[in-house]
């Protein structure tokens, strides 16, 4: 299964949806979404995962590289994060520089 | 640097775009667009740079180091638009197999990056891996974008701390552990409200860099079970963690699950050091497999006779060359690499009298690489600790070459507090040096009471439970009939060997515990205390545990319901030691700078008995106060008696205004063995002297009345 991958703005937010399983081989798709709602400046970044299975050391890095890219001052929201992709976040401790919810807004 | 247009290749190789690299940094480097590889062999002809897609059998390309990409014995190369998250890489050297000259290249042999930061093959622990993998554990490339906020290492005095030694593994294996991944990273930071609670502020992690649990695994003669490498006394890699203690390692992110740990423990005030091996690798002898430095550049890495064998100086087939320059240069990278990138806060060196051995095995007097370490500017605020000896006869307790930097693990300690404890002759006066930090070893050459850690147990020998409950070890488990492990283990099992309902033998090992507990936790010098010998933790008499994946090892979580008295007094003298600055004053008693002194009783107060069949010592510490003529407020005052039956010991008298408080009497059952510190119970008006039961200590504390 490969990743799906949706960008929307609302407002000064960026949405993006992600949906099937992240890793290495997709992470570039997933890097270029980022690198595109970056350019509007948003003062948001909402990342809908509640689709996705599975998140490898890649896409962990592009949200690194999202929280670089977008500066300290965008906040990242991370909604609907469950099983192992919650596992990966807790344990490699991003689960601190990001907003976990259930659900948003 | 993304966009920067001076940065473009040069050469190339089939579809693949090169130039020359950077030499330095060794090691893999990711830079604008592409991978910096740099290695070196002192005495290879020529090297390929070997890509495999992560996990393939079969290399999807192999590019030789043209010609000019070779700076002195360094091969560097800038491979262009690799998918670095999918590579795994190694190399090939050419080169002489003269095995009496000390080469043993081999071309036909995939070789580990010896700066490997990250290496799969072993990255679930335990799990069988393919033995028919012609690269079995593989380089990997290593991002170093880890969000670390504002954290960097402690930096605690080294007077202030109070050690942990734990295994990875062990810690949370344990079903009763009942933390969401056992064994691993994360199921430490998972008890970190455990340690916390205890009161130690500082874990050191048995080894963690990359080994194989499946050197020298086989099956137990005994039980048919697997035994593995278990410790991980064995390095594969020095820069890379190993991937199989993290939960997230199958995903190729034990990197970031072991900085979060460390993160996470510092926010919580606990130092993390390592337990390091740089004494010997994983390849073994001329019989081991080529994994790396053999086939590299084996004449440099390893210690070799003149014929081109290997020296054991370590005890595991081989010994690495620390003092020749190259490999000085490694040790230093990969320490400084672990301070600077994980913000590791010291060191615990395994055998480190080797790394005092010149290249042909002599002991040197100025060796070179403990003093680079020592005077290193990234390893400045590092805690450097020595295990002071090694498996070939060089025993340094007191002498280890220390720059005013090195600590040492003072194996002499252990010896004479057990030989005390026990019972033994003559042990009065060196008593009294091991409660003072041993300025008998350390009280010279500008060394104070910090260079001696001070340990009765370590992961090594006996647990605390098994050091009064066996007299002898029982290692039969470990499949050698029971020859391996020490012999001198100064244990006494209080009457019955091995576990027993005789409820007198029980609480007369409970008291043995605590008195070692409460002399520890009062001597001068670092405490260590080792995994669960706070909550009774046994190995059923096994004194080698190094090969064992059970419950021999793995700390046992019910432990801390059945054995809470047992935590609770640990806790509170890890307390008093926290609440008391003239416990851990870093200077010797009675010297100049030192606030505090010490002054030493018997039965009778001011007069010690150091006679060779005294078993009795009582001292007093005074805070010295500064402009009143030399006047002292007593503030403790202990007095250990390790005669069989009970002895009285007359009390010093106090100042008029002073009291003593009972803080804790082993002879009493739980909980009125101690008390919370700053809660002590006044004893009553004018005692002359204390009870002190057979086997037992006690520990007053001297306090203003309460103002009427």
């Amino acid at each position: 299964m490969s990743l799906s991958t949706s960008v929307e703005m609302k407002g000064r937010e960026a949405w993006i949806t992600l949906a099937g399983e992240l890793d290495a081989a997709v992470a570039g798709e997933f890097r270029q979404a980022i690198e595109q709602v970056a350019e509007q400046k948003p003062e948001k970044l909402v990342l809908f995962v509640s689709g996705l299975q599975f998140m490898a050391s890649a896409g962990l890095r592009v949200l690194v590289f999202a929280k670089q890219q977008m500066g300290r001052e965008v906040s990242i929201y991370v909604v609907g994060a469950s099983g192992p992709v919650l596992n990966t976040l807790q344990m490699s401790g991003f689960d601190q520089s990001v907003y976990l919810q259930e659900s948003y807004p | 640097m993304d966009t920067r247009i001076d940065f473009y290749p040069t050469h190339q190789h089939g579809s693949y775009k090169l130039r020359p690299g950077r030499a330095f940094p060794f090691g893999s480097t990711l830079v604008p667009g592409g991978v910096n590889f740099s290695i070196s062999s002192g005495h290879a002809t020529a090297c390929t740079l070997v890509l495999f897609e992560k996990g393939a059998p079969e290399p999807f390309v192999e590019i030789p180091f043209p010609d000019a990409f070779r700076i002195g014995n360094v091969w560097c190369m800038v491979v262009f638009d690799l998918d670095y998250e999918r590579i795994e890489y190694g190399y090939r050297m050419d080169g002489p197999w003269d095995p009496g000259a000390g080469h043993r290249f081999d071309r036909s042999k995939i070789l580990l990056d010896p700066y490997a930061k990250a290496i799969s093959g072993r990255t679930q622990w335990g799990k069988h891996p393919d033995w028919n993998d012609i690269y079995p554990q593989r380089a990997r490339l290593v991002f170093e974008d880890f969000d670390w906020e504002d954290d960097r290492p402690l930096e605690t005095p080294l007077a202030d701390l109070v050690i942990y030694e734990l295994h990875t593994r062990s810690f949370t294996a344990h079903p009763s552990a009942d933390v969401k991944h056992p064994g691993t990273y994360a199921g430490i930071a998972a008890k970190i409200p455990y340690l916390k609670e205890l009161g130690v502020n500082c874990v050191e992690l048995m080894p963690i860099f990359e080994f194989d649990e499946f050197e020298n695994s086989r099956a137990n003669p005994l039980t048919g079970e697997m035994m593995f490498n278990y410790w991980g006394y064995s390095t594969v890699g020095f820069f890379a963690p190993k991937a199989g203690f993290a939960a997230t390692g199958p995903f190729g992110m034990e990197v970031d699950e072991l900085k979060n740990l460390i993160k996470e423990l510092h926010r919580n005030g606990i130092e993390v050091m390592l337990d390091v091996v740089f004494n010997h690798t994983a390849e073994g002898n001329e019989n081991g497999p080529t994994l790396s430095f053999r086939g590299i550049d084996n004449q440099t890495f390893y210690m070799l006779t003149p014929e081109g064998y290997y020296y054991n100086f370590s005890g595991c087939g081989n010994t690495l060359n620390c003092n020749s320059p190259v490999v000085r240069n490694m040790v230093l990278d990969s320490l400084r690499y672990w301070a600077a990138e994980y913000h590791i806060d010291g060191f615990r060196f395994d055998l480190a009298s080797i790394l005092g051995r010149a290249p042909s095995g002599a002991p040197l007097p100025n060796p070179p690489l403990l003093e680079s370490l020592a005077f290193d500017p990234v390893l400045a605020k590092c805690k450097l600790i020595a295990e002071a000896w090694d498996a070939g006869g060089l025993y340094q307790v007191g002498s280890f070459p220390a720059y005013g930097r090195w600590a040492e693990w003072n194996g002499k300690y252990r010896d004479d507090i057990r030989r005390f404890l026990k019972g033994d002759d003559g042990m009065v006066p060196v008593m009294a040096e091991r409660i003072q930090g041993s300025p008998d070893l350390y009280g010279w050459n500008e060394r104070g009471p910090t260079a001696s850690i001070n340990f009765i147990t370590c992961h090594d020998g006996f647990t605390l439970y098994d050091l009064f409950a066996y007299n002898d070890k029982h290692n039969e488990a470990n499949g050698e009939q029971n020859r391996d492990g020490g012999n001198d283990n100064h244990s006494w099992n209080c009457g019955v060997e091995g576990e027993t309902d005789d409820a007198q033998v029980n609480a007369l090992r409970q008291r043995m515990i605590r008195n070692a507990l409460a002399i520890l936790l009062v001597s001068h010098g670092v405490p260590m205390l080792l995994m669960g010998d706070e909550l009774g933790r046994s190995q059923r008499g096994n004194n080698n545990t190094y090969c064992h994946d059970n419950e021999l090892n793995w700390l046992d979580w019910t432990l801390r319901e059945r054995n809470g008295d047992l935590f609770h007094f640990t806790r509170k003298m890890i307390a008093l030691r926290h609440a008391h600055p003239l416990l851990r004053t870093g200077e010797f008693f009675g010297t100049r700078r030192s606030p505090a002194d010490i002054i030493w009783h018997g039965t009778q107060a001011w007069k010690a008995d150091w006679s060779a069949d005294s078993r009795a010592l009582a001292f007093m510490l005074r805070e010295r106060q500064a402009g009143q003529g030399g006047n002292a407020t007593p503030v403790l005052y202990m007095a250990i008696n390790s005669f069989w039956d009970a002895l009285p010991f007359e009390l010093p008298e106090l100042p008029a205004d002073y009291h003593w408080h009972l803080f804790a009497n082993t002879s009493l059952p739980a909980p009125d063995d101690i008390q919370e510190p700053g809660q002590e119970i006044p004893l009553q008006e004018n005692l002359q002297s204390f009870l002190v039961g057979g086997r037992a200590v006690v520990i007053l504390i001297g306090r203003p009345r309460p103002q009427a």
